[in-house]
């Protein structure tokens, strides 16, 4: 390509301004003539049947799993002592880490090394139920594809496994679901006279109330890394919208982002919310106990308010999820839940499918798992278990019930974590003093850079 | 001064040219340099000639011209990235050029040998912890909840972690963290080569009448030029590479700094989570052009490698 237009600016090189021409002209021939530098997205192979590789029965089986949910892979290896297993303790995919996409790029490039059951997050089935390169099998194996029976998928929450489908297949069963719910202090709300709200205006007006009583003390923050899946995704903000496989539609124009924006934007200039994350540091030690309400995961309970702020037993609540006065629609966020994928290039996809089957599924496993299960029957193991429901004040069943069957499925798992532009761009935004609404537009441009760069279509309205 | 200069360089050149060489060509030194050239070719010039490769292809193996260097340059996070990193480089620079040279010069002439001496090793001892360490310890000296400096931040206005690492902060931030592990260890080699300028021509500058400002500025400095130079390149090519600092400031502060921050952390997000590698190789490959013209023009300048051809 190149050798055509060389020699043409060769010969004329004393003259020159037509050199000089011929040069870009030729450049121009390069570039134009040249393959494109865009990677290629080809998902007929993923489209076509699923080939498993040379199974081997009872061949070892590696295993990823974060260390939360290593006791649970450590249990079943004791109850099937016949299976053999090596197990491996990774990040699982926490706070947006791409360590197991990094990994099974290389092993794509190498041909070997992958894992065969991995524990990761809902983001990691964007890629994974895609090849990563031309001639790569896509990672994740099709659960649904005879190895997984239908009636065991029916068997899951309502949505809770919208984020493992792809190309009308499963490529995933959901380990747990941390539906977003309403949590307040109970002696403290009836102490003062206050009724756990039901709606948003309810929330505001409260939360206007308590600061002006009781200042110091909040109903919510916004400045943790996932508290625009708390409130924007509650509020069905279409902010992360995928209409099609390939076309994101990001606009925070509409009117359910912005009158949520504004709401948050009233309670954060009363000071009732802060911009101070509950997980940042120093928060626990400072206003760990003047958390009075919060909006946030049924993790929370757990993790917020038992473990880092030690909030004693018999104080948390749990409320249903909010919704707007008037809107019978109800929904709610959801921020995180884990998934197991098996790997399609298994050597022993039975024992894989077998362990991933019981880790999500089993009472066994979920009724002392340490995050609310998603598939339905575990989850009223779990709820009926004593040691995850007596630290509550109230009985947590009925909102965590109905809050798993309410997380809207508007906002999609796309292949870059919804994170990265809320965190460092909102936030920073509004530690520097800028309201919420004011940062909407900046947020909406780099979600659609973001999507543009990772190859969707994006649509602003 | 020039007089001088070159006289020595005469002086130092003869001596070199006849002793070694009359001792004949002996294999040995071929053999010395025979693992490095091992290593260098298998982990330096292997991988950039593949990175050449990648980054004129596409992920098919086919011929892509410039299109991946197009490509990458258009993306929305490739101008803020290069942008830090120069507004970075040019303060990190500056600073250790003019600080290092100072404080070598002081600690060479103003201070007392043993007092020269606690003081170099006290400044070197940050540059022995590892770069992952280094920022492990700023990150509690930057967060007000637990820094033993609080008082400061906060008489600065910042009272919370988060708004230290505003992102107008990041460049200062980052450069503070280079200086405190990079700087110490330039010291000691400045002053080392302030050591090698004989006694008589600082005497004779004295005799002349030049004081400790005078000496410094037409002697001193001008006879560690090269190395000077040779510090500059060095820290150039490492400022280039920022990669460890912004990656774990993104981790800890939970997300608010980018993770694009520099053109290295944008190659690995290309290459590891869009696996796209060639569009990786691309931006190493704007990289390696920027050091190389970077090194290129202050070789050129300064006759660096004057010394050696001779």
């Amino acid at each position: 390509m190149r050798s055509s237009g060389s020699p043409r600016a060769g010969r004329r090189r004393t003259v020159l301004r037509t050199a000089a021409a011929a040069l870009s002209l030729a450049t121009t021939a390069v570039l134009a003539g040249c393959a494109s530098a865009d990677s290629s997205t080809d998902t007929s192979s993923s489209q076509s049947a699923f080939k498993p590789a040379t199974q081997k029965d009872g061949s070892q089986i590696t295993v990823w799993a974060d260390s939360t949910r290593l006791p649970s892979v450590k249990a079943y290896q004791k109850a099937h002592p016949d299976v053999k297993m090596k197990v491996v303790t990774y990040d699982g995919g926490a706070d947006g880490s791409s360590y197991l996409q990094s990994k099974v790029q290389l092993f794509d490039r190498t041909g070997s090394g992958w894992p065969d059951v991995v524990f990761g997050s809902p983001t990691d089935v964007t890629w994974a139920s895609e090849p990563t390169k031309p001639g790569a099998k896509a990672f994740a194996a099709p659960l649904d594809d005879k190895l997984v029976p239908q009636s065991t998928l029916d068997g899951f929450a309502k949505g809770s496994l919208t984020p493992c489908q792809f190309n009308d297949h499963t490529y995933c069963l959901r380990n747990d679901i941390a539906q977003v719910v309403l949590w307040y202090n109970k002696p403290l709300m009836d102490k003062w006279g206050y009724k756990a709200p039901t709606t948003w205006e309810q929330y505001e007006a409260l939360g206007k109330r308590v600061a002006k009583e009781h200042p110091g003390y909040l109903v919510g923050s916004i400045g943790d890394t996932n508290s625009h899946e708390s409130y924007f995704w509650s509020g069905q903000c279409p902010a992360f919208n995928l209409v099609k496989p390939d076309t994101l539609r990001s606009d925070l124009k509409d009117d359910k982002c912005v009158r949520m924006a504004k709401m948050l934007d009233n309670l954060v200039s009363a000071k009732a919310v802060t911009t101070k994350g509950f997980f940042s540091q120093g928060f626990a030690k400072d206003s760990g106990d003047k958390v009075l309400m919060a909006y946030g995961p049924s993790w929370y309970g757990q993790y917020v308010f038992k473990t880092a702020f030690k909030t004693p037993a018999k104080q948390m609540a749990v409320g249903a999820p909010l919704a707007w006065k008037g809107e019978s629609t109800p929904a709610t966020g959801n921020v995180g839940g884990g998934v197991w994928m098996v790997s399609s290039h298994s050597a022993n996809l039975k024992a894989s499918t077998d362990l991933t089957t019981w880790l999500a599924t089993s009472d066994e496993n979920q009724t002392s798992a340490p995050t609310y299960p998603a598939y339905t029957e575990a989850a009223q193991a779990w709820l009926a278990n004593p040691a995850n429901s007596d630290y509550f004040a109230n009985d947590v069943s009925k909102p965590f019930q109905q809050a798993a069957d309410q997380v809207w499925t508007g906002w999609s798992n796309t292949k870059f974590s919804d994170a990265t532009a809320w965190s460092s761009v909102v936030l920073p935004a509004l530690t520097a003093g800028k309201t919420l609404e004011s940062a909407l537009p900046t947020w909406q441009r780099e979600i659609s850079n973001q999507a543009k760069a990772d190859g969707y279509q994006v649509v602003n309205e | 001064m020039t007089v001088l200069e070159t006289e020595r360089l005469a002086v130092s050149s003869r001596r070199r040219g006849t002793a070694p060489r009359r001792r004949g060509r002996s294999k040995v030194g071929y053999y010395f340099v025979a693992g490095y050239a091992l290593l260098l070719t298998a982990f330096g010039i292997f991988p950039t000639l593949y990175s050449f490769y990648l980054a004129l292809t596409n992920d098919r193996g086919q011929f892509t011209g410039f299109n991946q260097f197009v490509k990458v340059a258009q993306d929305f996070r490739f101008v803020p990235a290069f942008a830090h990193m120069l507004l970075y480089l040019v303060m990190w620079l500056v600073l250790l050029v003019v600080l290092v040279v100072l404080v070598a010069l002081v600690l060479r002439t103003r201070v007392r040998p043993g007092t020269s001496a606690l003081f170099r090793f006290l400044y070197y001892i940050p540059g022995a912890l590892a770069g992952v360490a280094s920022v492990l310890v700023w990150l509690f000296m930057l967060d007000p909840d637990v820094s033993p400096v609080s008082w400061l931040l906060e008489s600065m206005g910042m009272h919370s972690f988060a708004a230290v690492l505003a992102p107008g902060n990041l460049p200062l931030i980052l450069v503070l963290i280079a200086f405190w592990t990079g700087a110490g260890g330039w010291m000691v080699v400045m002053y080392g080569a302030l050591n090698n300028i004989p006694d008589e021509v600082l005497e004779a500058a004295r005799m002349d009448g030049a004081g400790p400002w005078r000496t410094a500025w037409h002697i001193q400095i001008p006879m560690i030029r090269q190395w000077i130079v040779y510090m500059a390149i060095m820290a150039f090519a490492t400022g280039t590479q920022l990669f460890v600092e912004p990656q774990l400031l993104q981790t800890a502060s939970l997300g608010r700094v980018s993770p694009t921050w520099s053109p290295n952390q944008l190659a690995y997000v290309y290459a590891f989570q869009q696996g796209d590698f060639n569009g990786a190789a691309a931006i190493s490959v704007f990289l390696l052009v920027l050091g190389l013209v970077a090194a290129g023009l202050l070789v050129a300048r300064s006759n660096l490698f004057k010394l050696d051809e001779k």
